[in-house]
């Protein structure tokens, strides 16, 4: 058989491989979700579960981790070892950095950003939370809702995850009692009240055994909800994008420079929210000019529509000048364009922040630099309060911030629009990412 | 009209996404070329961002001189193709130059000479920022790879010192004599590919297709037999049906047996594989922590 026979597949072919039994390929859709917990409440444990019931890990994978299990004298397979994959996380039994894990099931795939409990650590929950649909937070069913417990849903919650899925977990260790999964339920739901998150879920389950986490668990017959990764698989996400709020950011102008395109010219970018159809009439910012979609490329050909998140092409009726850092919308919606910026801020660098020193903003496809106007209150991540008399802020502290930038940025706040309302700061010395910022 | 995407279409519109940035944030950029079906994805992937225009980068290959001759005829196709630029460092002129030596023995391979090689190429060339089709799924070390990845000016990768990576921020800011590694493809997965190579009827080299060849075992690998290693006694090369899943060099490329001589056969395999691609790969076997100790001289 040629290459060429190979690959000519008429769509029935494609479309029978893409249906084969179970998988069904094609309509599978994608949810990125972080897990928040610490070694002791067997965090990896359930990844190396989840991983290894979907028959994600393979035969080489799992030797190796048995192997150097053994090693260490450990009777159990120390699933941590398939998510800490640098050499001093394997020497020091800590993980220091995001770690991205996939696995996925005829329904969706899945990428989990598994994040440390140790140190740096809501600088990396707030790194894994930044793109997750879902967080999945553990709870040890003998300690019950703990203070990290609260900072991990207050984090999840700062990053507007829309859906919360609480792991009760070791309930063999609690005799897989109904009564303490329900004092624990009961007393989250309490703390959650502060919370803005929408969909909150609870599992009572046991990693270790595997009790509720693909099978269902016999010893706990009094749980009639779903499994976690029932739950996982089926959790609608379709309707958690803005699709009402038009916004387009220019990445790059398209100029081919060719005989056949001599004076095409299309603006490059990802759809962040909102649909954007032909005919369309939109205004392009900062400028404010009016014109129309003329037409919209996708994928080498022209469509009708672009939706979240889409990277297209648009082409535009009116010959304007529109470069990267431009943000295209429609005229009776529009971004706001300000120099003036108040945000929550997540401080990352290793040194305290310092509020005279030069930063760099990034936000969308804009790069501008700004002066700190004034720092309001930090947060206390364990109780929620704000203080307002010691603003000295380090790595990991949470606080609201004002700052004016050189040129006005095109934003939301972060509730309505999660592209157009974050942004990072930038050192200007080190060249550094020092804060990610959600604009109130 | 629908407005979901499928799992594929969202790996494809990210990656687009972070094709484009690279461009806009970088003076210099290219794509590291291996011949392989990744890079072969990511220079598709690169075409369908820019269209009607072509590829703003040119293609880099790092030549060790060991490759599977069907690879170059591949390459040199596909450039023809795409109306792209081809920048060859060759890992042969380095040895003749006298910057890296030849390892000598009987498991000895140019695979770690090839660092030398393409951190010259890029300096030589100036590119600030490398496009390469790694996958984090791939190896324990890649899992911790970022989208943008910070190199100094010896090319090396601090895995503990990253750049935190945001929404859909990438900081590409960088001193003088600085570059980037990127890898738009981060978050495919093996399967995501060979799904993709189906779905856009993507052309790749036929070793990943079943043939028969002349291999032999050596610990437990089955290799091609090859012009640049010699048979240890007790070694013995004979017919086989093989495919690869991988392409590296000639001299590490671990072939799998199996008759998958279709797109769909072949992703019929993967979906029931065992084991991991990379785990044919001699170039990963060397120690526990191969891939990262290669990464933070420059591999990528």
């Amino acid at each position: 058989m040629t290459n060429a026979q190979k690959l000519q597949w008429k769509t029935e072919k494609k479309k029978d491989i893409f249906n084969m039994g179970d998988n069904n390929y094609l309509d599978r859709d994608l949810l990125r979700f972080t897990t928040a917990g610490s070694v002791d409440d067997g965090k990896s444990t359930l990844i190396g579960r989840l991983l290894y019931d979907s028959k994600s890990i393979f035969e080489d994978q799992m030797a190796a981790i048995k192997n150097i299990s053994k090693k260490k004298g450990l009777e159990h397979i120390d699933f941590s070892l398939l998510t800490d994959g640098l050499k001093d996380e394997r020497e020091q039994g800590i993980t220091i950095d995001v770690a991205y894990r996939y696995f996925s099931t005829p329904k969706r795939k899945f990428i989990i950003a598994d994040t440390p409990g140790h140190i740096q650590y809501t600088r990396n929950m707030i790194t894994g939370a930044s793109t997750a649909n879902l967080a999945l937070i553990l709870i040890d069913a003998r300690k019950g809702v703990i203070e990290q417990t609260k900072r991990h849903s207050f984090i999840a919650s700062l990053l507007q995850i829309k859906h919360i899925v609480v792991c009760i977990n070791k309930m063999d260790l609690a005799d897989y009692g109904q009564e303490r999964y329900d004092e624990i339920v009961t007393e989250y739901e309490n703390f959650a009240t502060k919370l803005d998150v929408e969909d909150v879920r609870f599992v009572p389950i046991s990693a270790l055994h595997g009790d509720n986490v693909v099978d269902r668990s016999d010893k706990m017959k009094w749980y009639e909800g779903s499994t976690l990764l029932h739950t996982l698989e089926n959790i609608h996400i379709g309707g958690d994008r803005n699709m009402k709020d038009c916004r387009f950011p220019v990445q790059t102008v398209i100029r081919p420079h060719s005989d056949e395109y001599h004076d095409y010219r299309g603006y490059a970018g990802r759809v962040e929210s909102g649909i954007f159809k032909v005919g369309d009439e939109v205004t392009v910012l900062p400028s404010g000019f009016n014109t129309k979609i003329a037409s919209i490329i996708d994928n080498e050909k022209e469509v009708q529509q672009a939706f979240p998140p889409m990277s297209v092409t648009l082409n535009l009726t009116d010959d304007i000048d529109l470069s990267r850092g431009d943000m295209v919308v429609r005229p009776n919606n529009q971004a706001n364009a300000t120099q003036d910026v108040d945000f929550m801020m997540c401080w990352m660098g290793n040194e305290t922040f310092d509020p005279n020193k030069k930063y760099i903003v990034l936000h969308t496809t804009n790069r501008v630099r700004c002066i700190i106007k004034e720092v309001l209150y930090k947060v206390d991540i364990n109780t929620l309060h704000r203080e307002e008399s010691d603003i000295e802020i380090r790595m990991n502290d949470i606080a609201r911030i004002k700052i004016r930038t050189t040129k006005p940025l095109l934003c939301d706040s972060y509730s309505k629009n999660r592209s157009t309302g974050s942004l990072i700061l930038v050192e200007e010395a080190t060249n550094n990412t020092v804060a990610a910022g959600m604009i109130i | 009209m629908s407005t979901s995407l499928s799992h594929l279409k969202e790996l494809e519109a990210e990656s687009i996404f972070i094709i484009r940035e690279t461009f806009a944030q970088f003076n210099k950029p290219a794509i590291l070329f291996s011949g392989g079906k990744d890079s072969i994805v990511l220079t598709h992937l690169a075409k369908k961002a820019f269209w009607p225009a072509k590829i703003p980068f040119p293609l880099v290959h790092v030549d060790t001189g060991h490759n599977f001759p069907e690879c170059i005829s591949f390459r040199d196709k596909l450039v023809k193709e795409f109306g792209v630029n081809l920048v060859v460092g060759s890992v042969q002129k380095s040895i003749d130059e006298g910057k890296v030596a030849e390892e000598v023995g009987v498991n000895a391979t140019r695979n770690r000479l090839q660092i030398t090689t393409l951190l010259d190429t890029i300096e030589e060339n100036q590119y600030d920022a490398c496009m390469g089709g790694a996958r984090r799924d791939e190896e324990k070390a890649r899992a911790k790879e970022r989208f943008f990845s910070h190199r100094d000016e010896f090319g090396q990768w601090d895995p503990k010192n990253q750049r935190p990576e945001l929404w859909n921020l990438f900081n590409g800011l960088k001193h003088y004599g600085e570059n980037f590694r990127v890898f738009p493809i981060s978050n495919w997965t093996e399967m995501d590919i060979w799904q993709y190579i189906l779905l856009e009827s993507i052309e790749i080299p036929d070793l990943y297709f079943s043939h028969i060849r002349k291999c032999y075992t050596r610990n437990g690998t089955i290799l091609s037999l090859n012009d640049f290693q010699e048979l240890k006694e007790g070694e013995e090369a004979k017919d086989m049906v093989i495919r690869f899943r991988t392409m590296g060099d000639i001299t590490i490329t671990g072939a799998v047996e199996s008759e998958a001589d279709t797109l769909e056969k072949i992703i019929l395999e993967v979906a029931a594989a065992r084991n991991t691609e990379r785990g044919g790969r001699a170039d990963d076997q060397r120690s526990e922590t191969a891939m990262e100790d290669r990464k933070k001289e420059g591999y990528f």
